[in-house]
């Protein structure tokens, strides 16, 4: 058991990791549930039955909140930099280690409780990852926002206050704890990012919580910040004060937006590392990527109305949410079209880890690339809530978001365990993984060209029939089911290969930073995170950790 | 539903659903420029990391010149998404910044879980108070109309909106009791109802038809099903059809 009640980073960094996975195991099943429901709504699921509509509702809530809170957060954020954070940057531990367990068992809590919500009377939430009042707010709205809206705000509250422990720690231990010569210019650009995502957790996540507490404080205080007066809901008045649910709605994506780029941020980071390693090539412009990180976090701060184009904020703003959200496309291609140039010289080392960097890349760009259309409120007053914004944010956020997680799984993996991953099965993984994220992503587009809403149960409505997209929709499920299944690749590949794995040498990547320093070195660090050299025939490279005499 | 003359955005197999309202032309017009300039952006991206892949090693042969094309690149990047910005700002002015016209026609649209309700204003062309307790849809009152209020007795609550061809309507949008989206594919038209709050949108159908109307903002366990109708019709069968309705309504 001492195992599990541990303080230490790398330890409570695994424990992370589990708890992601089991929260993306869940919430995939849930997603397969909802893609064969779409088709089939007549086919009744085994072990339970029917599907009612708030049952699809439902089942679209606890994958939203799984997926963004308890993976694309939880994994990279505070999972990856639990494990190697510290290490990268010459330090021992995190600043305090105890406020890291503390965090992870406050994360591990909000995941039961939210899971909990399945089995309450009425089930899970049908409002939406969003949860947007007065549907939110009043039990009487629908199933399911009763105890179970009740648990999914207590989990979140919870998972806030684990971000936001950990976000302090973070940066702690950034400010504090670099070793010597471990100047801001020699981060990796990993500890770059984890810095500027650590900065927006605090900021962003502490409003959150207030929102939660303030929609908890409606639902059971008889105040009324976000229900206003009047409202009819079920046949009975229960607006009684003279609240506002627009409130909500800045108050919500005023952590919503930054919320991504706490989720994609580390990703950047990571695939910038990886792409010089495995290109064997410095990161020209390191200041600028690194300078456009920061650029990315703070933009990203002043962009979240234009998740409101059409929420009936008034349009004078529309306008002004449009500019800042068209600027942060600047700096995010800054940061593509580097990390292209970089690779653009070729000879590139196409080992597993690496594959997954390129994939992020690729998905970051084919996501990316759909921002600008859906910053146009113009355009956006079409696209808005349909399959297209979805296929943009399930490209951009999560499937860049996880293959970088793949991509750092495969790449951290011999330096935990100690042995390499099979290499054939991971490319297996990858090649599949990605044909059938492409597969999956990219029809959703024409789904919502076509008009075809989120949160639809079934194609067929009583005015309206989106069977000419049937087609399309039918491959999105198939392609849905290969990406599910093509993981079971990469879970088998990571149980075995811990325990058959090929041993792996020291520094098999033969990678500069510092969580591959050979152990109980003291390290004083001499040079900048990524010095990759190639002399005529003869490649070398000068890890953080040797002394600046060797390089004669 | 006859032949509509004007169609929706289509770039090879991206497809909207035909447009019938008159600012619809330039927002189709927009979507398709859009994804004609980043289309390619996302091809040649993609066929750039491919590249990457399977080219060896060179030498620093394109260095000297990769960091005036990185530069060249990123200005036009810059310029595309300025040219965005501009055009679509501008679209976005012309159709929010500014109400209906005068002329314009009103009617009301009430969203209530899980049903669109339409109000007409009468011949004496206001709209009479609504009140929250006096909703009873059973009783035949399901937006609550005060009858101690003279100008809600000619008011016309339909299930069904139908407007009259190439006349603008200015709808004034409310919601009883959760977030609703109001969502006419076809008219290039979306907007939340709000309970607390009376938002306005306006357009000009110009072609007859029959539209559906969706909900677009989860709003309980009936969203799905939060559809009705848009019937775009002649003004003569418009004027025709407000009769019949006001007939019943003075009974």
């Amino acid at each position: 058991m001492s195992s599990i009640f541990t303080t230490g980073h790398r330890a409570i960094g695994i424990l992370y990791l589990r708890l992601s996975l089991a929260a993306v195991v869940v919430g995939t099943l849930l997603s397969l549930v909802m893609r064969i429901h779409r088709l089939w709504p007549e086919v009744p699921l085994p072990f339970y039955g029917l599907l009612k509509p708030e049952d699809y509702l439902a089942l679209v809530t606890m994958h939203g909140t799984l997926m963004v809170f308890f993976v694309l957060t939880t994994a990279p954020q505070s999972g990856f930099a639990s494990l190697i954070m510290p290490a990268q940057i010459g330090a021992r531990e995190m600043a305090f280690p105890r406020l890291n367990a503390l965090a992870f068992w406050l994360a591990a809590a909000a995941f039961l409780i939210l899971m909990a919500a399945f089995f309450v009377p009425q089930g899970a939430p049908i409002s939406g990852w969003t949860s947007y009042p007065p549907l939110s707010a009043i039990p009487s709205a629908g199933p399911g926002q009763g105890a179970g809206m009740d648990l999914w705000l207590i989990s979140i509250a919870v998972f806030c206050l684990s971000s936001w422990l950990s976000a302090v720690n973070m940066l702690s231990t950034i400010l504090t704890e670099r070793c010597p010569g471990m100047t801001w210019s020699r981060l990796p650009m990993t500890v770059w990012a984890w810095l500027v995502t650590s900065i927006l957790t605090l900021l962003v996540f502490s409003v959150l919580l207030a929102a939660i507490l303030l929609l908890f404080s409606d639902r059971h205080f008889g105040s009324s910040f976000f229900v206003p007066l009047g409202d009819l809901v079920n046949g009975r008045i229960v607006g009684r004060g003279d609240g506002s649910p627009l409130l909500w709605l800045h108050l919500f994506w005023f952590f919503g937006h930054p919320e991504v780029y706490i989720a994609v941020l580390p990703g950047m980071g990571l695939a910038t590392s990886l792409f010089a390693n495995f290109s064997r090539r410095n990161v020209p412009g390191y200041r600028l990527m690194a300078g456009m990180l920061v650029a990315i976090g703070l933009l990203g701060l002043l962009v979240w109305g234009h998740h409101m184009f059409v929420s009936g904020m008034n349009p004078y703003a529309g306008t002004a949410f449009a500019v800042t959200t068209m600027a942060i496309a600047v700096p995010s291609t800054v940061e593509v079209l580097g990390w292209l140039f970089l690779l653009s010289r070729g000879g590139l080392r196409l080992h597993t880890p690496m594959l997954f960097a390129l994939g992020f890349l690729s998905f970051f760009i084919a996501g990316g690339l759909t921002g600008p259309i859906l910053a146009q409120p113009a355009l956006d007053s079409y696209l808005h809530n349909t399959f297209f914004v979805v296929a943009h944010f399930h490209l951009v956020m999560a499937m860049a978001g996880v293959f970088s997680l793949f991509a750092g799984i495969y790449y951290w993996f011999p330096l935990v365990t100690g042995r390499m991953m099979s290499e054939t099965l991971g490319k297996i993984h990858f090649w599949i993984s990605l044909i059938a994220a492409y597969g999956t992503f990219l029809p959703m587009h024409l789904s919502g060209l076509a008009g075809e809403p989120r949160h639809y149960e079934r194609l067929t409505g009583p005015a309206t029939s989106f069977s000419s997209i049937l087609a399309n929709e039918r491959g999105i499920t198939s392609s849905a089911l290969l990406l599910a299944a093509a993981q079971l690749i990469f879970l088998w590949n990571m149980i075995y290969s811990a325990r058959r794995g090929r041993k792996a040498e020291p520094n098999p990547w033969q990678a500069t930073t510092l969580e591959w320093a050979p152990e109980g070195k003291t390290i004083r660090v001499q040079r900048g995170p990524y010095e990759y050299e190639v002399t005529a025939g003869n490649a070398k490279f000068f890890p953080q950790w040797e002394s600046a005499s060797k390089q004669e | 539903m006859a032949a509509l003359p004007i169609h929706g955005a289509s770039l090879l197999f991206l497809r909207m659903p035909p447009n019938a309202s008159l600012h619809g032309v330039a927002v189709d017009h927009l979507m398709l420029w859009n994804l004609a300039a980043l289309l390619p952006c996302f091809v040649a991206a993609q066929a750039w990391i491919i590249f990457a892949m399977v080219r060896r090693k060179k030498a620093a042969v394109l260095k000297t010149y990769s960091h005036l094309v990185e530069r060249l690149l990123l200005a036009a990047f810059c310029a595309m998404y300025l040219w965005m910005a501009i055009t679509a700002q501008h679209l976005w002015a012309v159709n929010r910044f500014e109400g209906a016209s005068a002329e314009s026609m009103q009617v009301e649209v009430v969203g209530q879980q899980f049903q669109w309700y339409f109000r007409y204003p009468g011949a004496d062309a206001a709209f009479g108070i609504a009140r929250p307790s006096l909703v009873n849809a059973a009783a035949g009152n399901p937006l609550g109309l005060d009858p101690q209020d003279a100008r809600g007795a000619d008011d016309i609550v339909s299930s069904v909106l139908v407007l009259p061809l190439g006349r603008e309507v200015d709808l004034r949008l409310r919601s009883l009791d959760v977030i609703h989206g109001f969502f006419i594919p076809a008219m290039r038209l979306k907007e939340n109802t709000v309970p607390g709050l009376v938002l306005h949108v306006h357009f000009t159908p110009i072609a007859v038809g029959t539209y559906p109307i969706l909900c677009s903002q989860v709003c309980g366990s009936g969203h799905a099903r939060m559809q009705a109708q848009l019937r775009v019709v002649s003004p003569d069968a418009y004027r025709q059809w407000l009769q019949q309705h006001a007939k019943e309504h003075s009974r």
